[in-house]
């Protein structure tokens, strides 16, 4: 691979790292200027993941080198055609969220602006080094970063988030710690700890012990940051206590990034036929992800509040995610990272409309959604679109993430996970329809308070400022591209990318 | 321990000792690159220093002397201390926190030194945070 | 048998000190209800994986990592690395510290707030209360 220098990766994570510091002097100085500050740091990084995705798709993967060292003595950046896809949707959704979040926040959480803006940087700088960093330990510092940004940014809003907050840092540190056991095995028997080195030391060990200890530890502690089933019991909590722009970034970034460096480690740094044929980790995996898609998707059914339905209901997708990974072809990981980036465009969606929803209404359990197509109807058209979304609906991108995965489960020859996909769908269809019908038809006899309730004629449009419409608007309309133009995404940034191994 | 104050032994002890303690936090910053030591654990030590004083005079004397904005303000030059250092590397042509363009006569001893310093004073003024936080209890 | 149990035992001191640290950690995380004890299981949980990356530093007949010339700045081919234990996860697990200081402080400016909302730090109790005031 003819691999060049750029130092564009590092301004991903330099631009809000920086800001970040600058932030709190300048609150106390002069409070006005922290909005559009941040603002321009997450355009920063957004510009220059575009820079690099560019640089990617037309010239192979960039690296940059910090301090000078090559590896693997200094600490590598690296970002492929893969992580060129993860740094472009991760910018442009946090600076999405971040242009939301200005009122969002006034009304929430109103007093603490400077420490919410402060944080939400750290987390931006955390999840774009997590992606571009090519080094094993450089990843866990970001790892952890992330993690106590997304700690903090949960308890903000004080109430039950805090209780919620104090259960994610119990378990969240402990998956941490399970992923730093992890380095320190591999560290011991291999001397390096790049994973271009790594990859390069690790095959003629694969039958030791301590690798496979080390990766075991590894899978475990990555699952509880991705809260795939049965390690997500902290995400309903924190998900549904967090103020709603926070719910809506960590929804669409963490997750999706946990599940993306167990991709990374597990197809690129081992072979993928370590994870097929030496230990069957991939099997398992297909069959927990299936688990989890059933079980979050009946969670989320039975569930009244509306937060606690859409953090259910992304239990239910990370497990097609990992139900992808699981089926260890080149369409199951086709579709396992098309999902990814959809998830994170639909989710980010959806709880993006149940801040709104609380922002204008205060309402958070479905059966007090009547009349709000009357009242919201930007935000209900919103949220339909992604509903679709989440359902499967051509020509959303969801519908082309799930396809993928059904042709990745026929080609693997596994019926039973083509019926899992098809029935989660049906559960996703289920719970997503019945929010539908309390938005769109209120009058319906059916619906459970009993007995008809007239619909005030003069229920006036109230629609959300449009700081925060406008990022609905945009990620109702990245959906919709993403599914269009799905066949570009697959063929510039996933085919590139594929790990040799995988069965066709 | 209660606001009041405590023995006068214990506080005339406090105060000559923390002296020491702070020099010795000191020579511990600034001798990081070159034996065990560095920004991390001269700053930890540092902190303690101005804890034991808390212990000594009381936890209303901390509170007073120590306002949030100092700390806040200490904590932001600490790092950006660090990152600028980096972003003078970037700047003068050589890749992030390259240390050996600057413009010194042993320019990687004279890099890791300023880091560690700006390191030491971001812990110190996060360890003296948390304490301050706990204070409130 | 218990001389194979022996051996592994002290062949493998690091590994398993560290595992019975690990487990009492956990033991604590989990079978405790007061948060603060959760938080100090948490803690021991982490310095026990510390402990451990640590210990694989070490060599027999080693020296610390530091080049005993000071100022007659021998280097080079008369500077053996056999001599000296491994620096390298030394400093990774500062960086570790660091982490799990850092992480302390979170949870206990977050059991700072539970307290001054609920009035307590047992779980049971805060369970009732949260549900109690929505």
């Amino acid at each position: 691979m003819n691999a060049h220098q750029s130092v564009v990766p590092v301004l991903i994570v330099l631009a809000p790292l920086l800001t970040s510091f600058m932030l709190p002097v300048l609150g106390w100085w002069y409070r006005p200027a922290v909005f559009p500050l941040v603002l321009t740091a997450l355009a920063v990084s957004c510009g220059a993941a575009i820079v690099a995705a560019q640089d990617v798709v037309m010239n192979g993967p960039v690296h940059y080198y910090m301090g000078g060292w090559a590896p693997p003595w200094g600490i590598e950046f690296r970002v492929d055609a893969l992580s060129a896809l993860m740094l472009l949707f991760l910018t442009i959704i946090t600076l999405l969220v971040g242009i939301y979040s200005k009122q969002s926040i006034l009304k929430e959480i109103p007093s603490k602006e400077v420490p919410f803006y402060t944080v939400y940087l750290l987390l931006v700088a955390g999840l774009a080094g997590q992606v571009a960093t090519a080094d094993m330990f450089n990843l866990y510092v970001f790892l952890e970063i992330t993690s106590l940004a997304s700690y903090a940014l949960v308890s903000i809003g004080g109430g039950a988030a805090v209780v919620s907050a104090f259960r994610y840092v119990i378990l969240g540190t402990v998956g941490a710690a399970f992923y730093l056991l992890a380095v320190g095995y591999l560290y011991s028997v291999t001397g390096s700890l790049n994973m271009a080195d790594l990859s390069r030391i690790l095959p003629d060990l694969y039958e030791s012990t301590t690798v496979l200890v080390g990766f075991a530890f590894f899978v475990i502690g990555i699952s509880i940051k991705m809260a795939l089933f049965p390690m997500h019991t902290w995400l309903p909590g924190a998900y549904s206590n967090a103020p709603s722009a926070v719910s809506a970034l960590i929804a669409a970034t963490t997750t999706k990034v946990a599940a993306y460096v167990l991709v990374r480690v597990m197809f690129f740094v081992f072979e993928p036929r370590f994870s097929i044929e030496m230990i069957p980790v991939t099997t398992l995996l297909g069959w927990i992800g299936a688990a989890a898609m059933i079980l979050g998707s009946v969670m989320a059914i039975a569930q009244s509040d509306f937060k606690r339905l859409l953090a259910y209901s992304s239990v239910a997708q990370i497990g097609y995610i990992v139900l992808g990974i699981g089926l260890a072809n080149t369409a199951g990981f086709t579709g396992s990272i098309l999902h990814l980036v959809n998830h994170a465009f639909m989710k980010g969606g959806l709880f993006l409309v149940a801040g709104a929803i609380v922002y204008r209404t205060g309402l958070r359990e479905i059966r007090e959604f009547r009349n709000l197509s009357r009242k919201m109807p930007v935000t209900a058209a919103t949220f339909t679109i992604c509903a679709f979304a989440m359902i499967g609906i051509p020509p959303t991108g969801g519908f082309f993430s799930k396809f993928y995965l059904i042709l990745g489960a026929i080609d693997a020859g596994n019926w039973v996970f083509v019926g899992v996909i098809v029935l989660s769908s049906v559960l996703a269809l289920a719970y997503l329809a019945n929010v539908l019908r309390y938005i769109y038809f209120p009058n319906d006899d059916a619906t459970g308070g009993g007995g008809r309730q007239p619909v005030p004629e003069a229920t006036q449009r109230d629609e959300v400022p449009w700081t925060m419409l406008g990022p609905m608007l945009a990620v109702t309309a990245i959906i919709v591209l993403l599914g269009i133009f799905n066949g570009e995404v697959v063929d510039r940034f996933i085919e590139p990318a594929m790990p040799a191994g995988l069965a066709r | 321990m209660t606001p009041e104050q405590p023995d006068l032994i214990v506080r005339m002890v406090c105060r000559g000792l923390a002296p020491f303690i702070q020099l010795f936090g000191l020579y511990v910053i600034m001798h990081g690159h070159s034996s065990p030591g560095g920004g991390f654990q001269g700053g930890v030590i540092l902190a303690s220093s101005f804890i034991l004083l808390a212990m000594a005079e009381g936890s209303e004397t901390l509170r007073r002397r120590l306002s949030l904005t100092a700390l806040t303000g200490f904590m932001s030059a600490g790092v950006l201390l660090y990152a600028g250092i980096g972003v003078v590397c970037l700047v003068l042509g050589a890749n992030y926190l390259d240390y050996g363009v600057l413009p010194f006569s042993e320019p990687r001893s004279v890099g890791m030194l300023v880091i560690e310093i700006g390191i030491g004073i971001t812990v110190t003024a996060a360890m003296l945070s948390i304490f301050r936080d706990l204070l409130t209890f | 048998m218990v001389d194979a149990v022996f051996d592994f035992v002290i062949g493998h001191f690091n590994t398993v000190a560290y595992i019975i640290l690990m487990m009492i950690g956990f033991y604590a995380m989990t079978g405790k209800t007061n948060l603060v004890k959760k938080l100090v299981g948490l803690n021991i949980f982490q310095w026990s994986i510390i402990l451990f990356i640590v210990s694989l530093s070490a060599k027999r007949d080693a020296t610390i990592p530091i080049v005993l010339a000071g100022h007659d700045h021998v280097t080079g081919p008369l500077l053996d690395a056999a001599d000296y234990v491994n620096p390298l996860p030394h400093v990774l697990m500062l960086t570790a510290i660091v982490v799990g200081v850092a992480i302390t402080g979170v949870a206990l400016a977050l059991l700072l707030r539970i307290h001054r909302q609920y009035g307590t730090l047992e779980e049971d109790e805060l369970r009732d209360r949260v549900r109690a005031s929505g």
